[in-house]
């Protein structure tokens, strides 16, 4: 049998890295407490993946009126790996980083 | 055009002429003319590309296989520490495939500090899966660049590769250089067409986790038929760009007065120039020897060197770096490769570290040596230091 030897030059994958759920890499899972979040978006701007998204401004609720209307965020635990720099940034202190076997993983 | 040049001017002149897109590159002794070259030819407005000032050596190599990734040609420069810090990402190059050139100033490794030229740091990088070619004068290193580009990007090739020069010898000495014309350049170079790249229409991952019963060995299999292959292009482009641009390069090892030589010294780099003229003042006193140069480190010319094993009674193989088991690099592989193919002696000598001056003189005294080691068809110590302070055997 002749050897067989892969196409490309170097190993590409055409599987996009949405395919590729990181979430089960984390220990500590960042968990928002509403009730605080001021709806400032730093934890968005921060996340080194895209693991924070936005959600309609109904979604949950608001700790002011006045911030009510504004769109509120939520986490995607499919990626998020748990660095925790979300919590760290948040200037509200918002977002509690729980240990992943004290919630019971839900993957 | 001629041109009065040092070797790394002429070194930033052929990145100019190969037109990179993108430079990433941090200073270091003895290249750091370089990269300032080639900066002020940027802000001049002469050389239309993208210049990234990094925090080091590993962020440059990370920016060029990044850049080269997006689909253009890039370049760097490094020597010593650099190419050490490099080191990571040098393997990540040429596994990636991505026929980066760099143009390296040998440099010592400390410590002791020292910025003259030794050949220990390529040598350490010989295994990264790059190229590496040894220059001996300025219009080599313009040349090489060139000729890299077109040998490193061919699809069957896709390896990067290193032009190396020796530090002050060439990277600071200035010699009348003949410039190619920019058109003839673009001519003999073509537009970079990159086997693969990034492309955000046709998303994909590059380098990618492989399990152990996925294609890895394959993949670096394929490098090493690339490295095969890389020989072929090599005699190809070099014999091109000869007829193009009326030189007269030999692809991978170049002979000097080796017919009917009773011994041969095999060198790197700019010792070669110095032993020829050795060479001469040698046959004038009735000593038949040569020098064969060695160009090509990787791909290694195993075939050139059994050809020229042939032509003679004995090799003395000189280094500028010592590896600690089998002696030195290029004697240990010349041996090597020289296996069961001939039962001439081989004697290496390690010279020059740290920069010393390696002198006609002392040539002269190394070619004694190895006209009698070839007489006596044996030899005395595989491999001898030349020029130790108080040794008087070679003063």
């Amino acid at each position: 049998m002749p050897i067989i030897l892969p196409e490309d030059p170097t190993p590409i994958a055409k599987v996009p890295s949405t395919e590729n759920k990181t979430g089960g890499w984390r220990t500590f899972r960042p968990v928002i407490h509403y009730e605080k979040c001021i709806r400032c978006y730093i934890c968005w701007k921060f996340c080194p993946d895209a693991a924070i998204y936005f959600a309609p401004p109904e979604a949950h609720e608001s700790p002011k009126e006045a911030l009510a209307k504004f769109d509120t965020v939520e986490i995607n635990y499919d990626f998020c790996k748990g660095c925790g720099i979300c919590a760290n940034e948040c200037p509200v202190k918002a977002i509690e980083l729980v240990l992943e076997e004290s919630v019971g993983g839900d993957e | 055009m001629k041109m009065i040049l040092t070797g790394n001017e002429s070194a930033a002149w052929g990145a100019r002429l190969s037109r990179p897109k993108v430079i990433a590159a941090y200073p270091i002794t003895p290249q750091t003319s370089i990269i300032e070259t080639i900066a002020a030819f940027i802000a001049n407005g002469e050389m239309d590309a993208r210049y990234i000032r990094v925090e080091s050596e590993h962020s440059a190599m990370a920016a060029c296989i990044a850049a080269q990734n997006t689909g253009v040609r890039t370049f760097t420069a490094t020597s010593a520490h650099g190419l050490a810090l490099m080191h990571e990402l040098l393997i990540w190059a040429s596994g990636a495939r991505l026929p980066i050139v760099m143009s390296v100033v040998n440099r010592a490794m400390a410590p002791p500090w020292s910025v003259w030229t030794d050949q220990l740091d390529t040598m350490a990088e010989r295994d990264s899966g790059w190229i590496q070619l040894y220059t001996q004068n300025n219009q080599e290193v313009l040349d090489s660049i060139i000729m890299s580009y077109k040998i490193a990007e061919k699809h069957n090739v896709l390896l990067p590769t290193m032009v190396i020069e020796d530090a002050f010898i060439l990277s600071h000495t200035a010699e009348g250089v003949d410039v190619p014309d920019q058109k003839k350049v673009d001519d003999f170079l073509g537009e970079y067409d990159p086997a693969f790249k990034l492309d955000p229409d046709d998303p994909a991952g590059f380098g990618s986790l492989i399990m152990p019963e996925g294609p890895y060995m394959e993949f670096r299999y394929k490098m090493a038929l690339a490295f095969e292959d890389a020989r072929n292009e090599i005699k190809k482009v070099v014999e091109e760009y000869n007829e193009t641009f009326e030189r007269n390069y030999s692809p991978f090892i170049e002979e000097y007065r080796t017919e009917d030589a009773d011994a041969i010294m095999v060198v790197l780099g700019t010792i070669g120039s110095t032993a020829k003229d050795v060479v001469d003042r040698m046959h004038e006193k009735g000593k038949k020897v040569g020098v064969a140069r060695v160009r090509y480190f990787r791909p290694f010319p195993a075939e050139e060197l059994r050809m020229l094993a042939r032509k003679t009674d004995m090799l003395g193989v000189v280094d500028r770096s010592y590896s600690f088991g089998p002696g030195a690099d290029l004697y240990a592989e010349t041996r090597s490769v020289l296996y069961k193919h001939t039962d001439i002696p081989v004697k290496g000598y390690v010279m020059g570290l740290g920069g010393r001056d390696i002198t006609p003189q002392i040539l002269e005294k190394v070619f004694d040596d190895m006209l009698s080691v070839a007489k006596e068809g044996v030899v005395d110590k595989e491999v001898e230091w030349v020029g130790l302070h108080g040794d008087e055997r070679w003063s």
